[in-house]
């Protein structure tokens, strides 16, 4: 058994100048790399004790590997000391909050007595900075020394001015090293501040820092690398300028240009200072760019990692898998593998996959016996399966019945990922079953997925136990059913369970093979009897259809249809609920497979003559065009005649506004019902109508007339100056000239009203994109406000820090996901 | 679990019920209990998080008799959770005691004296150039009152005339008192009075809970506003919670979204805990945690690890993003269950003395 080791806590500190010295291997002192030769030159940036990154040399240090050594600090020492720029502010609020000449904190003994430095809290401690920090600013004098204080001011990035003087990072050192460690306790600090300014700086190993060599074998240094060479020039040159006696202001110069160059060293995004610019004028990506935001070490690679055992590919759907499995292509089932230890059981088919070997399907790729791992390859094949004993570990080919975690990105809610059975095939896509589009949000226009093996008997019980597709039917959103029949298996269904067709035992047949068994002796069904058919024999129950009370008694279907409320809704969550998931699952394979089989025995499709009105229904709606044209007309007569009235609460333009919206608005209503009224029992309509796809408007839009355009909420208003396009007079508001599409789209929009549409179009895609963005970020800020959130055994909500959020989940404990076993009896 | 034990609802129904269904009734609510170790906090995050991309954008609704804009759909959602001070669109509803309900005279001189008025609605300001003096004219008392007061002089048959030396002085006094409030109701621009239910209910365009609560007939306990911070520090902070889980389920529920509402509660548990409304994101819980690791994994990187180090701060590793980061089994979940051995000493271990186990 390997044991792993467990990391208990994770202190932060900061380093002394005497530890950064300390922790060196080696001094960098001079600003070049390399020598002619081109060897790493002792000293240099690259000296060769910091650590390898080149194969087959070993480090001088530790006299590891490339691999083996994680490399070495060095360290700079720096002519004068300087400010670490992360702490230029905090380095202002302590000089601000301690005496200019002893050093102690600006508050009298009392004042300190106050507070117990022992165990001192956090917004006490802030308090403590608030009090001295005033006496500072207001110029008061020390309670302790007596000695006058003079107000400083802080200039980012990193200058002080005590007054009028400008205060030298030397001075500031000096003062920090008066405070006692007494009193660093009363401000929460837990170091020394003198160690916020540095006189040496510690040089990252070299593994941290690689050069790549290029192809024309050149070596391109790292962006840190190049810093430091800025670093360490200038302080051999502000060395040399004090030695040799250079004037103060030529000093404090170069100085203040080291200080610069430390500070982008550890951040080059520093407001107030130009960035750092590599040659090509791109901007160096310094110590605090490595780490911050999404594309940082954090975010990147620490909350988010690669990983192993993992395919990608695009998808296609599958109708005839269940929904718990996934077809696997074989070219990936050859390359991902799952561990198996061996056993007497299973020793004779594992010895048999791995005589196959990498490249045969149901083959291995290593073994992994006590002694070592070892790679199956044609040579050594069959040795290795003759020597195969119990307790070895086989790591062999993905196959049928294998259990993966799949993911369609973004993974937006845990139904995102849900684990399937594999199932080997040909050809190269990934497949699942279209029922179980709904959670991933799928399609197949080209959509990509990802499949992750789990590696462990344990990982792969808890995937296969809590993660499957069929525990998954329950959305946990709501605790309604997210997975079921949709599309044509809605359509499907509804039209076999719709009237009382007779179906001979041959015809259904047809439609029942191998899915269902049909009763023996009975010569004739009925759609609803083949129904009824999936149902268990005990099931009473009646709900809400879309089209009608749906009564199923005693595992018949007495009367109503079958449309999308009971595929993928109240009939499912019912099954799920009284007779468990196994039952659910096979009642979604088989009505989505005999929905499937209904639509083709029926025939169904869609064409442009399911927009077809006859002549009436055209004139009824031209009429009503006309007649709401009339109205609103009127409206603006009365509006110019001063005899509109005025809703209270708006202006006179507005209240005319409203009123023409709501009479075009109702114009199409009436279009809607007149369209509805003629297209009675078309494909659209029926589709609308069970759930299947679209919705009445739609159909309203296509044959009856597309209606009232908006963009910001409102008709369309903008364009030229008082009018939306120079076809119109200024200020006209009638219906035409504000975005009202009178047209079908059968019939063929005009061009101004093409127009308008496109301005309404193209509002929505941009609307669409602003809202991903926008929900995107809440949803990253939600989660990680409440990722820590657990359910205790007591039923109570608690956080990391073990604060209790709610003392009963809910307040009655009850999971949103499994409420509706208790649903019915609460209400 | 013992009926006494059950939370009150619960609790109520049960006693409700026939002896003969009681037992099914128990059995049905233990089905359907949450699982220890469940990670509702992202649960309910998700739930919360994934129908976002299914809203609209619009911010303005026109609902129902209301001519006023309520503002919904994500910007809404994204303010509630933000907590921001104050609300782009507040609106107060405002119900009167049973005497005034049906008092249509009442609820409209409430809403004439709710809304804001100021000085320059009830007076005409002029600057007399040629004289250097500032002409205030107003027949309004109360008004008049607030000018003496203002400047230190009675008026004239309604008139004040204020002489300044210079003009740019007579410019800031105008400015001034101009802008000054004479109602106390700050902040309600509108009111609208309208019936429902047969009675008189007023509606504002902005809120200002504080004081409209301190007003006689007006109905302490249906009276709302949709600014969760002004809740907060009227009617505390349980009020407060309350108040996000009925915005934010307002909503959702406008958008045709189900959402359960134990996972708004947690949000809005969550956002409260403190006793104070943290937003969610850096400013309130996200950058309040306790982990370092969690924090800088968040936002603000360089700051939480650069302070993290001067104040000696120690992680201890127990919330998921920590985990996550360092490579370990999260306390979530199946990583709730710890395994611990206690080692039985047998008469071959005696001589060696319990051996470490490894937790």
């Amino acid at each position: 058994m390997n044991v792993r080791k467990k990391i208990e806590q994770i202190e932060f500190g900061l380093f002394s100048s005497k530890m950064i010295q300390k922790m060196s291997a080696a001094r960098i002192y001079t600003p070049n790399t390399y020598d002619e030769d081109g060897y790493p030159i002792e000293g240099g940036l690259m000296d060769p004790r910091l650590g390898v990154i080149d194969p087959g040399i070993r480090c001088k240090t530790c006299g590891g590997r490339l691999g083996e050594c994680q490399g070495h600090f060095g360290h700079v020492e720096l002519t004068r000391p300087v400010i670490h720029v992360g702490y230029a502010k905090e380095v202002y609020l302590l000089l601000k909050a301690t005496c200019r000449v002893c050093g102690t904190i600006l508050l009298s003994d009392e004042g300190l007595a106050e507070y117990d430095p022992e165990n001192i809290s956090v917004s006490e401690s802030s308090t403590v900075w608030e009090r001295a920090q005033k006496v500072s600013d207001a110029g008061g004098k020390c309670p302790q020394c007596g000695e006058e204080q003079i107000k400083i001011k802080f200039v980012r990035p990193y200058s002080y001015y005590e007054g009028e003087n400008n205060l030298l990072v030397t001075d500031v050192r000096e003062r920090f090293e008066k405070i006692t460690d007494e009193n660093l306790k009363y401000l929460g600090l837990k170091v020394r501040p003198e160690w916020m300014i540095m006189s040496s700086i510690p040089v990252l190993p070299i593994t941290t820092r690689p050069s790549i060599t290029l192809e024309s074998s050149d070596r391109s240094e790292d962006d840190l690398t190049h810093k430091l060479v800025d670093i360490l020039r200038i302080n051999q040159r502000l060395e040399e300028n004090i030695n040799s006696g250079a004037p103060q202001l030529i000093i404090e110069d170069l100085w203040d240009l080291l200080q610069y160059h430390v500070a982008t060293y550890f951040d080059n995004g520093i407001t107030g200072i130009p960035p750092a610019r590599h040659r090509s004028g791109r901007p160096l990506k310094t110590i605090a760019q490595r780490l911050k935001s999404k594309e940082g070490r954090f975010r990147k690679n620490l909350s988010g990692k690669r990983v192993n055992f993992s395919a990608r590919t695009v998808i296609g759907p599958d109708p005839n898998i269940s929904i718990n499995e996934v077809v696997v292509p074989e070219l990936i089932a050859l390359e991902l593998t799952v561990p198996e230890e061996v056993n007497e059981r299973n020793i004779d088919s594992l010895r048999k996959q791995v005589l196959n070997g990498p490249k045969v399907h149901p083959g291995a790729h290593n073994v992994i016996t006590p002694i070592g791992r070892k790679r199956i390859m044609e040579e050594n094949k069959e040795e290795i399966a003759k020597t195969l004993v119990n307790g070895d570990m086989v790591e062999r080919h993905l196959q049928d019945g294998d259990i993966v975690i799949f993911n369609r990105q973004p993974s937006l809610h845990r139904l995102s990922m849900m684990c399937h059975r594999v199932k080997v095939l040909p050809h190269k896509t990934l497949r699942l079953n279209t029922a179980v589009c709904a959670p991933y949000n799928a399609d197949f226009d080209g959509d990509e997925m990802n499949l992750h093996i789990p590696q462990s008997e344990e990982a792969i019980a808890e995937a296969d136990i809590l993660m499957k597709v069929q525990e998954c039917i329950i959305s946990p959103r709501d605790g309604e059913p997210i997975i079921g029949g949709r599309q044509d298996h809605v359509t499907g269904m509804s039209l076999l369970t719709r009237n009382d067709r007779k179906f001979t035992r041959s015809e259904t047949l047809l439609i029942t093979r191998n899915i269902v068994k049909l009763p023996k002796g009975k010569k004739t069904f009925t759609g609803k009897e083949i129904f009824s058919l999936m149902l268990p024999s005990d099931l009473s129950f009646s709900y809400q259809g879309k089209q009608g009370m749906v009564n199923i008694e005693k595992g018949k279907l007495v009367s109503g249809i079958i449309d999308s409320a009971g595929l993928s809704g109240k009939l499912l969550g019912e099954l799920f609920r009284k007779y468990g998931s196994d039952v659910a699952r096979e009642f979604i394979d088989n009505s989505t497979r005999i929905g499937i089989r209904a639509i083709m025995t029926y025939g169904f499709s869609v064409g442009i003559s399911e927009s077809d009105l006859p002549q009436e229904g055209l004139c009824e709606i031209d009429d009503s065009v006309k007649k709401a044209k009339m109205n609103v007309n009127g409206f603006i007569e009365a509006y110019h005649k001063g005899e509109f009235k005025m809703t209270p609460g708006k202006s006179l333009d507005e209240t005319l506004e409203d009123q023409i919206m709501s009479e075009l608005g109702q114009t199409r209503n009436i279009a809607g019902e007149i369209a509805e009224r003629y297209s009675k029992g078309n494909s659209a309509v029926l589709m609308a109508k069970s759930g299947a796809r679209g919705s009445l408007l739609n159909l309203t839009q296509m044959a009856g007339m597309v209606g009232q355009q908006a963009v910001r909420g409102k008709r369309i208003k903008r364009g030229y100056n008082a009018r939306t396009l120079s076809h119109y007079l200024r200020g006209d508001v009638s219906a035409e000239a504000n975005g009202f599409v009178a047209s079908s789209f059968k019939i063929g929009l005009n061009p101004t009203e093409y127009f308008f549409h496109s301005m309404g179009g193209r509002e929505s895609l941009v609307d669409t994109a602003i809202r991903t963005a926008r929900s995107g970020y809440m949803q990253r800020r939600l989660i990680n406000a409440l990722q820590d959130l657990v359910v205790y055994p007591d039923l109570t909500v608690r956080g990391d820090s073990g604060v209790v959020v709610q003392f009963m989940y809910g307040e009655d404990g009850i999971d949103p996901m499994k409420k509706g076993y208790i649903e019915q009896d609460l209400n | 679990m013992k009926p006494e034990e059950l939370p009150e609802l619960i609790r109520e129904t049960y006693i409700s019920l026939d002896k003969s269904k009681q037992k099914k009734f128990l059995e049905n609510y233990k089905r359907s209990l949450v699982t220890t170790g469940e990670a509702v906090g992202t649960v309910a995050a998700q739930s919360i998080g994934e129908p976002g991309t299914q809203m609209t954008l619009r911010t303005f609704h026109y609902a129902g008799v209301v001519e006023l804009a309520v503002p919904l759909g994500l910007p809404r959602l994204i303010e509630i959770i933000d907590s921001k001070r104050s609300p782009k669109n507040a609106i107060m509803t405002i119900f009167l005691e049973k005497d005034h309900a049906k008092d249509k005279k009442y609820a409209e001189n409430l809403a004439v004296e709710l809304q804001e008025k100021y000085l320059k609605d009830v007076s005409d300001i002029m600057i007399d150039v040629k004289n250097r003096e500032l002409h205030i004219e107003t027949n309004d008392e109360a008004a008049q009152k607030i000018i003496e007061k203002l400047v230190g002089q009675p008026a004239e048959n309604g008139v004040f005339k204020i002489g300044k030396d210079s003009l740019s002085d007579l410019k800031k006094l105008k400015n001034k008192i101009e802008k000054k409030r004479l109602s106390s109701a700050k902040g309600i621009r509108r009111v609208l009075v309208r019936k429902c239910d047969g009675e008189y209910v007023l509606y504002a365009e902005g809120s200002n809970l504080k004081v409209v609560l301190n007003i006689d007939g007006v109905d302490k306990i249906k009276t709302t506003t949709n600014d969760i911070f002004q809740i907060y520090e009227t009617l505390g902070i349980e009020a407060a919670r309350n108040a996000i889980i009925i915005e934010a389920k307002k909503v959702l529920d406008d958008q045709n979204l189900e959402v359960d509402i134990r996972h708004i509660m947690l949000v809005a548990d969550q956002m409260t805990v403190t006793g104070e409304i943290q937003a969610v994101g850096r400013t309130g819980i996200s950058g309040t945690k306790e982990s370092v690791l969690a924090r800088a994994a968040f936002e603000e990187t360089e700051k939480h690890i650069l302070n993290a180090a001067i104040y000696g701060e120690v992680d201890t590793l127990e919330g998921v993003a920590e985990n996550i980061i360092i490579g370990q089994p999260i306390p979530v979940g199946t990583g709730t269950v710890e395994l611990t051995v206690k080692p039985i000493k047998s008469k071959k271990d005696k001589d060696e003395g319990p051996k470490n186990q490894d937790k």
